[in-house]
C-alpha cells in the first residue's frame, strides 16, 4: 500500500473506494468473532470460499467477514446484503443452498427467522425485534466492515473523522466538541471524558504525555470491548490519535488482556496497516503531528483494569493500585501525564467528531448522551450484544430486545455491572439504565455487563460466585480488600451450606460497609457491592437459607432435597441415570430417592420427561 | 506553607507533608501499622483512615499516603471512621491474634472480641520488611509475591538470596509477631538460606570476619554438634 502523503491523498483515496464499489452485487456476510466462530462460521466462510471459487462465481458474489454483530444467541448467522436478509443458525448443508438462491437471488423462506412472539417469518435483519429496538451506532460498523482490510474502513468513512480534525487545525476545538457531546467513560465510572482531555492537554508537555486504551475488560460476562476490538479495531484508533492531536500526547498504549487471542492479532494487524498507509506513527498525512501506538499484553489479573494496576502492569511491575491523588493525568506512566479510556469511548470519538457534538447528544438523556453497548447474557431468550441509547429502561431492554425469559420461570433480577454491581430486581425494571439511576438503586452501570437472573437463580449462590471472584482477583496489597473478601466469603459459604446464623447477617453487612470505606482502589471498594445489593432486595432468600434452613431457587446443595413427586410413570430412566445408584423403583411404579446416597447432581431432574422430580 | 483544617483546628504546614504528619504534629493520634517514619508510606493497613471533605462528598482516605492541600477538610475520629477502625483491628485480630502489636492497638479501640474463624498466620502483608529492606538497607533481598490469598514475602522463586547481609532488619521492623523468622520451618525463612541447605552462616569457617544478626535463628549454633 501506498503511504499517503497529504490530506488530500487521503480523501482521493477514500473517494475512489467509495466510487469503485458496487452496492448491488449480493454480498455473503458472515460473522466470525469469537463467538462466530466458535458455533462454527469458520465451517461456513470455508464452504462458502470453495462454492464460489468452483462455481467461478467470485466476481458476480462477495464475501464478507466480520466481526461480531452482537445476536450470539443465532449464531453462527448469515447476512445477505443490499437485501439484509438474516439466515439465523445456518447450518453446514445449508450452506450450498444458500449460495444458490443468493445466486439466483431468491430467499429461501424456511431458513429464515421466526418471530416467538407471532410465530412470523422476518426476512430483514432491520424488522427482527432484537436489531430494531436498539440504536446501533457502534455494532451496526461491524457489519459493514472487515476488520483486517483498512481500505473496507476507509471506504466506509472511516478516518474521515480524523481528516476533519487535522485540517481544522485546532486542538482546543476538538476538545471543546467532545466536552460538548457529554461523552462519559464507559469504563464504568462515567467521568466525563472531555473534562478528562481538558486536563490532559493542561498538563506540561515536557516529558511527554500519554494515552492508554484499556481493554482489559476482565469483568465475568462481559464481551462488548471484544466485539470492537475484533470487529472495528480501526475505530479505536482513529479515536486515540484524535485524542493525541486534541491533548498534545506523543505515545499511546493499548492495554488488552492475552485471553482475547482474536483481538489481539486484529490489532496488530490493524496497527500495522494504519503506519503503512501514514494514518499513524512519524508525520501523520504530512501534518508534521507524529502519534504511535504500542500494544501491551496483560497477563490475566482482573485488578489490571484499574487504571493504577494497569499502569504499573506497561511499567513491567506487579498489577498493584496505588492511591490517587495524584491521579494518572498528572502522575501516570513513568511519571508523565497519562489519560486512560475505555474502548467503547475511544470507539465513539469517530463518531462525534463525524456527526458533530450536537446531534451525538440528541441520543440519550440529558447527562448521558449517547449509546452504549450491553451485554445481555443469561436466562434471557436473546442473548448477546445489544446497543441502546442512555435512558432506556431494563424492560425495554430485557423484554423488548432480550425477547423475555427462556422458559417457564419468570425473571427475578438483572445483574449490571459485574462484580462490582448490583442485582436489580425486577420490580424496579422500568428504571432508566443511566449512571445516577443505577448507582441510586445500588448497583453501577459498570462495563455494560448485564446477567438475567431468574427464579432458579440463588440470590446467596450469586454473591458467593461474585466473592469467590473477587477473592481470587484481589491483589492483595491492602488489608480490608484482601481479608475482607475472604471473610465475606466464608461467611457467604456459611449460609449456604446451612451453616449461616443471624448474627452472620449483621456480621456480613458490616464487614461489607467497612470494605466499601477503606479499601485502597475500585475493586475493594465495589467488592460489597453484590452483597449489599442482594441484602436489601432479598433479605428473604437470606433468611430462608438460615430460618428455614431453605434454598427457594433450589441451588445451594445442603439445602435442597431431590424427591419424585405422582408424575412418575416409572420409566427407569433417572434410576439408569443416577450415578450414586440412589434411585430405587420397578417398572411402572413410582421410583424413590435415597436423600442419604443423592448427590443432588441434577441428572434425574434433566432426563425426566414427566417433570416428577421436585427440588425443594 | 498549605493551610489544612484538622479536627476544625487551623494547621498551616509545609509543601509534601502528609495528612497523617500534619495530624500528629499536632498532636491528634493516629494509628498506624504499615507506616514507619524513614519508609515510604504504603498505604497497606488502612488504620490510618480518616475522613475529609464534607457532606456527600466526604470520602475515607489513608492518612499516610495523602498529600495535604490547601483548604482541606480533615476529621480523624468521627464515627465512620472509627468504626471502619475497628473492623479492621477484629479482622486483624481473627487473623494473626499473637502479635502484641495488634493487640495492643486493639485494646487501644476498645475491640475485645472478633467475630470471624479463628486463624493463626505470621504475616500480615504489610511490606515493613519489604520497604526497610529495600530502602534503608539498600539490598532489595525480599519481596511480594503472588496475588490475594496466595500473596507472600520472600526471596526471588525461594532462592537462597545473594544480596541478604542477614542483617535481621525485617524481623527488627516486623509489627505481627516477634518469631519471624525460624529457621527449622522452610516457609518461614526470610533470607531463603534455610530451604537451601548451606547458608554462609552455617559454614562459619570460610566467614570468620562475618557478624551475624540474626537473632534468634541461632542455626550456626545448633547445626554446630
Amino acid at each position: 500500500m501506498e503511504r499517503l502523503k497529504s490530506i488530500d491523498n487521503f480523501k482521493a483515496l477514500q473517494e475512489r473506494l467509495i466510487a469503485d464499489r458496487d452496492l448491488t452485487i449480493p454480498t455473503i456476510v458472515i460473522p466470525a468473532g469469537t463467538c462466530g466462530q466458535a458455533s462454527g462460521a469458520n465451517d461456513l466462510i470455508r464452504i462458502t470460499k470453495r462454492e464460489l471459487l468452483a462455481r467461478e462465481m467470485t466476481e458476480e458474489i462477495h464475501l464478507r467477514i466480520t466481526g461480531c454483530h452482537g445476536f450470539c444467541e443465532m449464531e453462527p448467522s448469515i447476512l445477505i446484503e443490499p437485501r439484509e436478509t438474516f439466515y439465523p443458525k445456518a447450518g453446514l448443508n445449508n450452506m450450498v443452498k444458500i449460495i444458490k438462491a443468493v445466486a439466483r437471488g431468491e430467499v429461501l423462506e424456511d431458513l429464515l427467522f421466526v418471530d416467538p412472539g407471532t410465530g412470523e417469518l422476518v426476512e430483514k435483519k432491520n424488522e427482527i425485534p432484537f436489531f430494531k429496538n436498539q440504536v446501533r451506532t457502534l455494532l451496526s460498523r461491524n457489519e459493514r466492515i472487515d476488520p483486517i482490510r483498512i481500505y473496507n474502513y476507509i471506504e466506509n468513512r472511516g478516518y474521515s473523522a480524523l481528516a476533519r480534525v487535522l485540517a481544522h487545525r485546532s486542538p482546543e476545538w476538538v476538545v471543546k466538541e467532545i466536552k460538548a457531546s457529554g461523552l462519559r467513560g464507559r469504563g464504568g465510572a462515567g467521568f466525563p471524558t472531555g473534562v478528562k482531555w481538558e486536563l490532559l492537554a493542561n498538563q506540561p508537555d515536557g516529558r511527554g504525555k500519554l494515552l492508554i486504551c484499556n481493554a482489559d475488560e476482565g469483568d465475568p460476562g462481559a464481551y462488548m470491548d471484544r466485539s470492537v476490538l475484533e470487529g472495528n479495531p480501526h475505530s479505536i484508533i482513529e479515536g486515540m490519535i484524535i485524542g493525541a492531536y486534541a491533548t498534545g500526547a506523543t505515545e499511546g498504549v493499548i492495554y488488552v488482556r492475552n485471553e482475547y487471542p482474536l483481538a489481539i492479532k486484529h490489532l496488530i494487524i490493524a496497527l500495522r496497516q494504519a503506519r503503512e498507509l501514514g494514518l499513524l506513527g512519524e508525520d501523520i498525512l504530512g501534518t508534521r503531528f507524529s502519534f504511535d501506538i504500542n500494544l501491551v499484553r496483560g497477563a490475566g489479573a482482573f485488578v489490571c483494569g484499574e487504571e493504577t494496576a494497569l499502569i504499573q502492569s506497561i511499567e513491567g511491575k506487579m498489577g498493584e493500585p496505588r492511591q490517587r491523588p495524584p491521579f494518572p493525568v498528572e502522575k501516570g506512566i513513568d511519571g508523565k501525564p497519562t489519560a486512560i479510556n475505555n474502548v467503547e469511548t475511544w470507539a465513539n470519538i469517530p463518531v462525534i467528531i463525524e456527526r458533530g457534538a450536537s446531534e451525538f447528544a440528541k441520543i440519550g438523556t440529558k447527562n448521558n448522551s449517547g449509546t452504549k453497548i450491553f451485554s445481555l447474557v443469561g436466562k434471557i431468550k436473546n442473548t448477546g450484544l445489544v446497543e441502546v441509547p442512555m435512558g432506556i429502561t431494563i424492560v425495554e431492554i430485557v423484554n423488548g430486545i432480550g425477547g423475555g425469559p427462556v422458559d417457564k420461570a419468570k425473571i427475578k433480577a438483572v445483574q449490571t455491572g459485574g462484580p462490582s454491581g448490583g442485582c436489580i430486581p425486577a420490580k424496579m425494571f422500568d428504571l432508566p439504565v443511566d449512571y445516577e439511576s443505577l448507582t441510586e438503586a445500588g448497583s453501577i452501570m459498570g462495563s455494560g455487563g448485564m446477567i438475567v437472573m431468574d427464579e432458579n437463580t440463588c440470590m446467596v449462590d450469586v454473591a458467593k460466585y461474585f466473592m469467590n471472584f473477587l477473592k481470587d482477583e484481589s491483589c492483595g496489597k491492602c488489608f480490608p480488600c484482601r481479608k475482607g473478601t475472604q471473610r465475606m466469603y466464608e461467611i457467604l459459604d456459611d449460609i449456604s451450606k446451612d451453616k449461616g446464623t443471624l448474627a452472620h447477617l449483621e456480621l456480613l453487612e458490616e464487614l461489607a460497609h467497612a470494605v466499601k470505606d477503606t479499601a485502597m482502589c475500585g475493586l475493594g471498594q465495589t467488592a460489597p457491592n453484590p452483597v449489599l445489593c442482594t441484602l436489601r432486595y432479598f433479605h428473604d432468600e437470606y433468611m430462608e437459607h438460615i430460618e428455614n434452613n431453605q434454598c427457594p431457587a433450589g441451588v445451594c446443595k445442603e439445602l435442597i432435597t431431590y424427591s419424585i413427586n405422582e408424575n412418575c410413570t416409572g420409566c427407569l430412566l433417572c434410576l439408569q441415570a443416577c450415578p450414586e445408584e440412589a434411585i430405587s423403583g420397578k417398572k411402572k411404579e413410582r421410583h424413590v430417592i435415597d436423600p442419604d446416597k443423592c448427590i443432588k447432581c441434577g441428572a434425574c431432574k434433566s432426563i425426566c420427561n414427566f417433570d416428577a422430580v421436585d427440588v425443594m | 506553607m498549605i493551610n489544612v483544617f484538622i479536627n476544625g483546628l487551623d494547621v498551616s504546614v509545609e509543601e509534601d507533608t502528609t495528612v497523617l504528619e500534619a495530624a500528629r504534629f499536632m498532636g491528634f493520634p493516629i494509628p498506624t501499622l504499615c507506616h514507619k517514619d524513614g519508609l515510604s508510606p504504603y498505604g497497606a493497613c488502612r488504620l490510618c483512615v480518616v475522613e475529609i471533605g464534607e457532606g456527600a462528598k466526604a470520602k475515607i482516605v489513608s492518612s499516610c499516603t495523602y498529600p495535604a492541600e490547601e483548604g482541606l477538610k480533615v476529621r480523624t475520629a468521627s464515627s465512620r471512621v472509627i468504626r471502619a477502625r475497628k473492623m479492621i483491628l477484629e479482622l486483624l485480630l481473627a487473623s494473626c491474634p499473637q502479635s502484641k502489636t495488634i493487640q495492643d492497638l486493639a485494646a487501644a479501640h476498645e475491640v475485645r472480641q472478633q467475630r470471624f474463624r479463628q486463624e493463626h498466620e505470621d504475616c500480615i502483608l504489610c511490606g515493613l520488611c519489604v520497604r526497610m529492606c529495600e530502602e534503608q538497607m539498600m539490598a532489595k533481598a525480599i519481596g511480594f509475591r503472588g496475588r490475594g490469598e496466595n500473596r507472600s514475602i520472600g526471596t526471588p522463586f525461594d532462592i537462597k538470596s545473594e544480596v541478604c547481609r542477614l542483617c535481621g532488619a525485617c524481623m527488627y521492623i516486623c509489627p505481627a509477631c516477634q518469631l519471624r523468622c525460624t529457621f527449622i520451618e522452610p516457609e518461614r525463612a526470610i533470607c531463603g538460606g534455610c530451604a537451601n541447605l548451606t547458608p554462609p552462616c552455617i559454614e562459619k569457617e570460610k566467614f570468620d570476619d562475618m557478624m551475624c544478626y540474626m537473632e534468634p535463628c541461632v542455626a550456626c549454633e545448633i547445626k554446630k554438634d
